[in-house]
């Protein structure tokens, strides 16, 4: 299969590669998918008390089209608001990656991924109501 | 060194410069290009005796009588002929059938179609070794049983099944046995004489002859009938009719002669390089061969790099081609159904590369594919979740993954 020129930069130049400390209360952490179907994402955010997404990092098991669907989504989030980042829609990124058919799961699973993130950081300042950022969030 | 580096010898080989010069004089107007049936002149006669030189080379390389071989478009066909012919003919003594589940899809889908027309069929499965247990094999046997097909040599794995010891079985026990030997002539020594096998399916593309021409062993002594599947003039003795393709024929004859003669050297010099692809791999962490080492071709290497995914791994690899049991490489999304036969997780299915090497692969190259391999398979483990969690000493089978 052909992939285009951004999935390849991607693949090869992959943005935002890395690990946030999961048990900071700035960072959510979305892991999705299962390595019994041959892709896993993880995508952390690190959100300010203004619930401005300032870094973002991932890491993916899987083929070159979900590697670069987390890649660019780390891109993407970088600046954004919660309610922004959760605007997010799989097609997008599978445009932008011009991603065949068969490949448009990945991008799926990237929308799965930022959502996951901003679901565990909500959950957490829930949970710890004494943070001032619950509110923000 | 040339790139990208071929490594998928086993999807198919190039044709060999030596059978090439012999296809192009069956071609043009100063060639033997004249229809092999045409008996009226000498066009005729000289195809003829083409066609059976090559038929009498392809004999020779798996110890059969001339006789016994009918030429077809390819292994697939002489799959559906062989396991059609069989069932359709023998379907009055019986409609059950034994095949294995590591089979290829050409001798699966065919079974598949027996299926539908009333015919019931046992796949069985195999050990963790890819090898089929004779135990299992034997009490899959019915009074109803009429016909088995095992292949040789697995086109994902590599590993040789026992033949000789399953057609000893079937003999026994009064079933027609077929064998897909697509992967194996050139690679493993095959006496027809000896063995106890009435149908065997041949390719002419993996062992460097051209695409678009294979053959069907049909033993005659005791005779084994088949039923045709293609209809029309009644060439190869009715069992399977169209104009034979004398250039295609005339490749495959040469392919098949110069294995007989170089093959046994051919073999070791590609065991010594797959060992050398191999040593210099197993080293690594959390690196597994698919399938048993001992009992498999020479050019095989079908290794899986847990925690990397294999479409992603065979993309970095750019310099050169292999394959891969990765669901990312199919339409199906499925990884491959021969790795989960064996019992193999699926994680480790879809880490698998296929290596396979042949007669032009070199020293230098299997070099550079280790270098190669070893860097990429350490970048995208970097890039991998599941290398993180692995070092941490997190069971991955623990975690409660959302599967989708």
């Amino acid at each position: 299969m052909a992939y285009s020129e951004k999935v390849i930069d991607h693949y090869e130049n992959p943005r935002n590669v890395g690990v946030l400390d999961k048990d900071s209360i700035q960072v959510g952490t979305g892991m999705v998918g299962a390595p019994a179907c041959g892709d896993v994402m993880r995508l952390q955010i690190q959100v300010n008390d203004q619930g401005v997404i300032e870094d973002a990092k991932f890491k993916t098991y899987g083929c070159g089209s979900a590697i670069a669907s987390s890649s660019l989504l780390t891109e993407w989030v970088k600046g954004k608001t919660l309610d922004e980042a959760r605007q997010i829609k799989n097609i997008e990124i599978a445009e932008e990656l011009a991603l065949p058919p068969v490949k448009v799961h990945c991008s799926v699973l990237a929308e799965d991924a930022i959502k996951a993130a901003i679901d565990d950081l909500q959950s957490k300042r829930q949970t710890d109501s004494s943070q001032p950022a619950s509110s923000a969030a | 060194m040339k790139f990208p580096i071929y490594l998928d010898y086993s999807a198919t080989t190039p044709v060999d410069p030596r059978v090439a010069e012999k296809m192009c004089a069956c071609l043009t107007p100063d060639g033997v290009f004249g229809n092999p049936a045409s008996r009226s002149h000498a066009f005729g006669w000289a195809a003829e005796q083409l066609v059976d030189e090559a038929r009498a080379n392809v004999a020779a390389l798996v110890g059969a009588d001339p006789k016994e071989i009918v030429w077809t478009s390819g292994a697939t066909e002489s799959d559906n002929l062989a396991i059609k012919g069989a069932a359709h003919f023998y379907q009055k003594q019986g409609k059950h059938i034994i095949t294995l589940k590591t089979e290829h899809k050409a001798v699966l889908d065919t079974c598949r179609q027996l299926e539908r027309e009333g015919f019931e069929v046992t796949y069985l499965d195999v050990q963790s070794n890819g090898l089929v247990d004779l135990a299992v094999f034997e009490e899959a046997i019915r009074p109803d049983t009429i016909l088995a097909s095992v292949m040789h040599v697995n086109n994902e794995i590599g590993v040789i099944q026992d033949i000789a010891a399953i057609g000893s079985i079937c003999r026994e026990r009064k079933v027609i046995f077929h064998v897909d030997a697509a992967q194996s002539p050139g690679k493993v020594d095959i006496d027809l004489a000896e063995l106890p096998v009435d149908l065997m399916s041949f390719s002419a593309h993996k062992i460097y002859g051209p695409k678009g021409i294979g053959a069907l062993y049909v033993q005659r002594k005791p005779r084994v009938r088949i039923e045709a599947q293609m209809h029309g003039g009644g060439h190869e003795r009715g069992m399977r009719s169209g104009t034979l393709a004398t250039h295609q024929i005339v490749g495959m004859g040469e392919a098949f002669r110069i294995a007989r003669e170089e093959m046994a050297a051919e073999n070791v010099r590609i065991l010594a390089l797959r060992n050398r692809l191999y040593d210099g791999l197993k080293d690594m962490e959390e690196v597994y061969v698919n399938g048993d080492l001992a009992h498999r071709i020479s050019g095989n290497l079908n290794i899986s790099f847990n925690f990397v995914e294999g479409e992603s791994l065979m993309m970095a690899l750019k310099d050169m081609a292999v394959s891969s049991g990765s669901a990312c490489t199919s339409a199906s999304l499925e990884p491959s159904y021969v790795l989960r036969a064996l019992g193999r997780e699926d994680e480790l299915a879809h880490s698998s590369l296929r290596f396979t090497l042949g007669r032009f692969t070199t020293e230098e190259e299997i070099d550079h594919v280790l270098s190669q391999v070893r860097s990429q398979v350490e970048r995208l483990r970097d890039l991998s979740p599941l290398w993180d969690m692995y070092k941490e000493g997190i069971d991955l089978k623990s975690v409660q993954w959302a599967a989708h």
